[in-house]
């Protein structure tokens, strides 16, 4: 453990109040270096919060955060090594774009040299894929070019940390996607820690090392996407990341980590569980839509009626009609199986015997009650 | 659609005819008036007797003292005012809770609807002998000479003017973008810088807007200066009540007014030019 990093952003056990409004509490989150980290949750659940206390915006009611092993109470923003880009950008109206971006070097003491400045303001344009567009005015920019200079002006002070508060959701998808992919190559080449805010799953997994998911003003699971993905640690985040079938049903039988529930069809299935369920505890079970199996024979677990069918080129997706189950969602690989089921079709569902995961509790209208705990990441 | 076009049409004049209908009456109207004074020669009786001479302002130099005065009156007062009502718009806008925001805005404006002339004949009496002077005498400090001071003349101004000043200031940092402070915290920049290059840049068009307005109206003044200041440093405001009502000769009255007028306007643009330029803002249009 001694030769352990010591963290790029450390979280302990931190709270934050406004009023009688608890944002997040009990937060535990250690950041190694150069790493790539979403904060990942729905609307509300206290991201911008811990982002902004980070920068330096808030002071945490509880708890400590501390930036490369300092603590950072009472550090006022303008005195952290940690540069934001803010939701909507916040670019200086009254500066063109190579002012927004030399803005931060302006302010460096001992001061640099004019010819400096306009020298690291230009690396930092072209960097961003934005050489020659210094003198524009930021209302003569499109929303993807803003979104690059917000991201030079970020980066120009070579900040330890770069925090990103949803820096794409205001961008059209094609664009998101490339910008995506820019975010990711950037933080490998500059080899400094990323923290992303995004409220989209699928953003999350796709670019960060890791994810922290938060829910109600606090951490609910902290893993790599893949990790987060196949062994959510709660009904949560199985429902939240990535698209699932639940299936509400009641503990019949465990036998450690396995347990068998009861569905409301009255079958039987056997399914795995991390947080120890009890004996008849009400528990809901998640099937992944690429977990399941169609066929044509009697031979799977349920059977159904294909509702809807869409067509993705390389896979295929199924709604299916299950009696006293309700629809369930099926992705379907192409070369696996042979021929498309067609809607109307009576269709058999099986799945791979590790793939149903039991949670405690129901899912109702997206809201549950549950008990919340804190995770680290463990590098 | 014919039809709707020219309804369209029709209701636009209709909406702008008031406006416009009371612009040329009390505004176009008086000044093509005022100028065709300027141009003629005073009746021997008094009044106006039409001419084409430039006599009336080849005669302006005669006044030069008011305008001088004026000139001086204008700029310094509306300065004295802006740095009085900047912290107070600040404190509002950016500072005060918000719920107090309203009633101390209120506040600053309620005054302005008594009469100026009240206002100011109340502070003659608080600055006048025994006023402020008498309560310090109690207290050992005597002599103390406060009213027909250009201090005192000052105090009226930035008391009389600053809801003007405070309002427009306030309105541009109320419009400011609070996320754009902390950007600039986050880049490295300490408090003051901020408010240096940010704040203050973007509050600009309030602050020219403000600065004009108040300028203008001080280009006018004469009711201050006279109560507070003795009466005996003339304003070009002196000059033209005299010369319309007392002395009765309009047309030298008319071309001091032209006169007031173009250097209200060079102000403007003057205004205008220097907020677009630093703030990157649209044109503030006064008139
Ligand atoms: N200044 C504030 N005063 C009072 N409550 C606040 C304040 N800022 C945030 N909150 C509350 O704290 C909680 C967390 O807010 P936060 O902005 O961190 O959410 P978020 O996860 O960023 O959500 P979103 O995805 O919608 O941006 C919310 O319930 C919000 O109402
Ligand atoms: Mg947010």
């Amino acid at each position: 453990m001694s030769t352990a990093p010591v963290p790029d952003i450390e979280f302990r056990g931190v709270a934050k109040r406004y009023g009688a409004v608890t944002a997040v509490s009990g937060i535990d989150l250690a950041v190694p270096p150069a790493a790539f980290v979403a904060l990942l949750g729905p609307s509300g659940c206290g991201k911008t919060t811990c982002l902004r206390m980070i920068g330096g915006f808030e002071q945490p009611s509880e708890g400590q955060v501390l930036i490369r092993g300092k603590d950072m109470a009472g550090t006022p923003p303008y005195r952290r090594p940690v540069n934001m880009v803010f939701q909507q950008y916040a670019l200086f109206p009254h500066l063109d774009a190579g002012d927004n971006v030399s803005y931060g070097l302006r302010q460096l003491r001992p001061r640099l040299s004019a010819r400096e400045i306009s020298l690291k303001a230009g690396e930092a344009l072209a960097m961003v894929q934005l050489a020659g567009y210094g003198r524009r005015k930021i209302h003569e920019l499109s929303g993807g070019q803003q979104q690059r200079v917000a991201l030079a002006r970020a980066l120009v002070n070579k900040p330890a940390v770069l925090l990103l508060d949803e820096p794409l959701a205001a961008l059209d998808k094609k664009l998101r996607t490339d910008m995506q992919i820019e975010l990711q190559n950037l933080q490998r080449e500059l080899g400094i820690t990323f923290v992303l805010v995004t409220h989209d799953q699928e953003e999350a997994l796709s670019m960060s090392d890791f994810v922290c998911v938060m829910n109600r003003g606090s951490i609910v699971q902290v893993g790599q996407p893949s990790e987060i993905y196949h062994e959510p640690a709660d009904l949560f985040v199985a429902d939240f990341v990535g698209k699932t079938n639940l299936l509400a049903g009641k503990v019949e039988r465990r036998s450690g980590e396995l347990v068998e529930v009861m569905l409301a069809d009255g079958s039987v299935i056997s399914a795995r569980s991390r947080n120890g369920v009890a004996s008849g505890e009400a528990v809901s079970v998640s099937l992944r839509p690429e977990a399941l199996r169609l066929g044509a024979s009697e031979q799977g677990t349920f059977q159904g009626i294909v509702r809807n069918r869409i067509f993705l080129g390389s896979t295929a997706e199924y709604a299916i009609e299950v009696p006293a189950l309700g629809t369930l969602l099926a992705t379907a690989d192409h070369q696996l199986s042979q021929d498309l089921f067609k809607p109307g079709e009576p269709v058999a569902i099986g799945f791979a015997p590790g793939a149903p995961l039991a949670f405690s509790g129901v899912k109702e209208n997206g809201e549950k009650q549950r008990e919340t705990k804190n995770v680290e990441i463990v590098s | 659609m014919h039809g709707s076009a020219f309804r369209h049409k029709l209701l636009t004049v209709l909406l702008l005819a008031p406006a416009t209908v009371w612009l040329v009456v009390f505004l176009v109207l008086p000044f093509v008036a005022i100028v065709v004074f300027s141009v003629g020669e005073r009746a021997p009786e008094g009044g106006y007797q039409a001419a084409f001479t430039m006599a009336q302002y080849a005669n302006l130099p005669a006044r030069a003292t008011a305008f001088w005065n004026t000139l001086i009156l204008a700029p310094v007062g509306a300065f004295a005012c802006l740095l009085v009502a900047y912290p107070v718009a600040y404190y509002l806008a950016l500072r005060a809770p918000e719920r107090w925001r309203l009633i101390l805005l209120a506040l600053i404006v309620i005054p302005f609807w008594t009469s100026l002339l009240m206002r100011t004949y109340a502070w003659m009496y608080i600055l006048g002998g025994r006023g402020i002077p008498a309560l310090l005498s109690y207290i050992g400090i005597e002599d103390l000479r406060l009213i027909n001071t250009p201090g005192a003349v000052l105090l009226g101004i930035v008391y009389g003017y600053l809801p003007l000043m405070i309002l427009p200031i306030y309105v541009s940092l109320e419009r400011l973008d609070r996320r754009l402070l902390e950007a600039s915290a986050d880049l490295g920049a300490k408090p003051l810088s901020t408010f240096v290059g940010v704040t203050l840049r973007l509050s600009l068009p309030g602050v020219m807007t403000g600065l004009s307005l108040v300028m203008i109206l001080l280009l006018g003044e004469y009711l201050i200066p006279s109560l507070l200041g003795g009466g005996k440093v003339f304003f070009i405001g002196n000059a033209l009540v005299d010369l319309f009502l007392q002395s009765r000769n309009w047309p030298f009255g008319s071309a001091i007014a032209v006169t007031l007028v173009f250097v209200s306007v060079v102000v403007l643009i003057i205004a205008n030019r220097v907020s677009t330029r630093f703030s990157g803002a649209r044109q503030v249009d006064l008139i």
